[in-house]
């Protein structure tokens, strides 16, 4: 860990209870959802991580607490580091409060979040579906969600395929 | 046939201005089929007249699924739908991917893998910006630009189809290393390749650089100002053009970049016309990167030797029991790589693109996210064309270099 990165870490830590993970030369925080805007707060005015290169989440289905964790990679463009800052989120309902006021970069970040992963944020300017079309129910990033294949149409089947097919309207 | 779904503004009221409201400004539908946005991109446009008060991107017509595919698939399996994703860039794709793999398996890269890594994605970078001008000069009415600059990049696809049998979506980048060795024409075809491209940059820079219609529509339209760029986290020739000298060969090396002597070109006007010179002159430093790599390719193995992750070659197989198992292994299992996460990025043509991986260790990864630079470059479209008019909204996008399926995946 660099002189910056371990300052950093330092403060975090005993600010706001933090989990510290370190893992081929990569560190991350682990957070409670709560706190995620002063954390982000902190880290860009204080320790200079000033650019917010991703937010994603991870579904970890069938464990219920936590179920997410929604993953910010930050960088540090004068210092030239990265962290990672994670938020654990319980399955029930997923909510966290929206760091687009601290990062503009977030919105359509957290949308594709929203949209796959079904992660409300609080606050947030414009949280519609971004990849899905508008009108699709279901979040297909979790684990419970399937993969979806087409059902191969043999002759035994092919009665059945043929009535659930899109046809043409005359 | 399903039904159409009529959308009022309604639905949209919180990003368009009061006037739409009334009817004085209007709504117009850039399509996902137009021939000016440069793949399935859809743009609503509230025009007042001719100029653009606002402009709503809307994405996910080329949304495949690939990071849900990837989690059912195993590591090599999935590396071939990473091709799939910056179609512009498939090289780069595989060398983040692997470079993630690398990371997380701390698996080791030979020095003429990495060299050979270096050529190909400079080779691609190479492709991509000439087909960024062959297609945004065409957009701004430099008919015959496009033409040209495909015939420089046959030679290139060329080159591709030598090294791996495939044009474009190459898999050739794989996890250790390269597939294969380069052939014996590959140098030869290389330095050819190196001696015509420097003339053709100086055609295309003479074709445009002094024309009067192209500068009268680059210069001075769809500024972003650097501390916008910042916020929004832009990368890519996007942000050198607006004054920020950042380049994530130069920053933070990956695959022996350090090893390489080149400029990273950075304007600070922040339109159009900066982002051009910073394209055009950022395929000068490729030829620069690739002429050394070629001066300086050691000697060696291609692939690494762990037969954990790469399969033994075939003549191994007769006679080593250990070999046969591991390629048994490896086919009918995949390799597992240990439990955790990483993150790994680099510089694509359009911006930083990277990989963020996690493993449960298990031979399916758990979950693989491409965060891709058009899909943040997107973001950015509407402050750069606040106020201007649809022409120039053409030349912007154009400007901002975005592949839908990078944005979407």
């Amino acid at each position: 860990m660099s002189e910056h990165i371990k300052l950093t870490v330092q403060a975090i830590q005993s600010q706001f209870n933090a989990v510290v993970e370190e893992f081929r030369g990569e560190t991350s925080l682990i957070v409670l959802p709560e706190f995620i805007v002063p954390v982000m707060n902190s880290l860009k005015s204080n320790f200079q991580f000033n650019a917010l290169m991703d937010v994603t989440a991870v579904d970890y289905y069938p464990n219920e607490t936590p179920r997410f964790h929604v993953v910010y990679q930050l960088y540090s463009m004068p210092e030239n580091v990265r962290i990672q800052v994670r938020a654990t989120l319980n399955g029930n309902s997923p909510s966290i409060d929206t760091v687009e006021k601290v990062f503009p970069s977030a919105n359509w970040k957290e949308r594709e979040v929203y949209d796959l992963f079904g992660v409300t944020f609080i606050g947030h300017s414009d949280l519609r579906r971004i990849e899905m079309p508008e009108d699709w129910t279901g979040h297909p990033l979790r684990k419970d969600y399937p993969l979806g294949y087409e059902e191969v149409q043999f002759t035994f089947n092919y009665e059945d395929i043929m009535q659930n097919k899109p046809q043409p309207k005359d | 046939m399903p039904d159409i779904r009529e959308v009022s503004v309604e639905e949209l009221r919180h990003l368009v201005s009061d006037r739409a409201m009334t009817g004085e400004t209007m709504l117009l539908n850039m399509g996902p089929q137009h021939p000016s946005t440069h793949g399935v991109l859809r743009l609503l446009l509230e025009l007042d007249g001719e100029i653009v008060v606002n402009m709503i991107p809307d994405i996910g017509f080329l949304h495949t699924g690939i990071e849900k595919t990837i989690e059912s698939k195993n590591y090599q399996q999935s590396e071939v739908l990473t091709d799939r994703q910056d179609y512009m860039n498939p090289s780069g794709n595989n060398l983040v991917y692997c470079l993630a793999i690398e990371k997380l398996a701390e698996l080791d890269v030979p020095e003429r893998a990495q060299a050979i890594r270096v050529i190909l994605a400079e080779l691609t970078r190479i492709n991509s910006h000439l087909l960024w001008l062959g297609t945004s000069g065409m957009d701004l009415g430099a008919l015959s630009m496009f033409l040209y600059c495909m015939r420089e990049r046959e030679l290139v696809l060329d080159i591709f189809e030598l090294v791996s049998g495939q044009r474009m979506m190459t898999t050739y980048i794989r996890p250790g290393g390269v597939w294969r060795d380069v052939p014996d024409e590959f140098e030869a075809a290389v330095r050819s390749f190196l001696k015509t491209m420097p003339r053709r940059i100086k055609e295309y820079e003479d074709l445009l650089k002094f024309n009067e219609i192209f500068l009268d529509r680059t210069k001075g339209i769809g500024v972003i100002s650097s501390e916008d760029c910042l916020a929004y986290g832009l990368s890519g020739p996007v942000l050198r053009a607006s004054g920020i000298s950042h380049d994530l060969r130069k920053k933070q090396p990956y695959s022996g970049y350090e090893k390489y002597d080149f400029d990273i070109p950075v304007h600070p006007e922040g339109d159009i016309y900066a982002r051009y010179r910073v394209r055009v002159e950022e395929m000068t430093q490729s030829l620069r990167i690739i002429e050394q790599a070629l001066n300086k390719l050691p000697k060696g193995p291609v692939r690494s030797n762990n037969r954990k992750y790469v399969p033994p070659p075939r003549s191994e197989i007769g006679v080593s029991m250990e070999a046969l198992i591991h390629h048994f292994k490896l086919w009918t299992e995949g390799f597992k790589p240990p439990k955790g996460h990483v993150y790994v990025a680099t510089e694509s043509p359009r911006g930083e693109l990277g990989c963020y991986m996690e493993s449960n260790g298990t031979q399916y990864p758990y979950r693989v996210h491409m965060v891709t630079p058009s899909f943040v470059n997107l973001q950015a479209l509407p402050l750069m064309s606040r106020g201007l008019y649809i022409a120039d909204v053409v030349g912007i996008i154009g400007s901002v270099d975005i592949v839908l399926g990078d944005a979407d995946r």
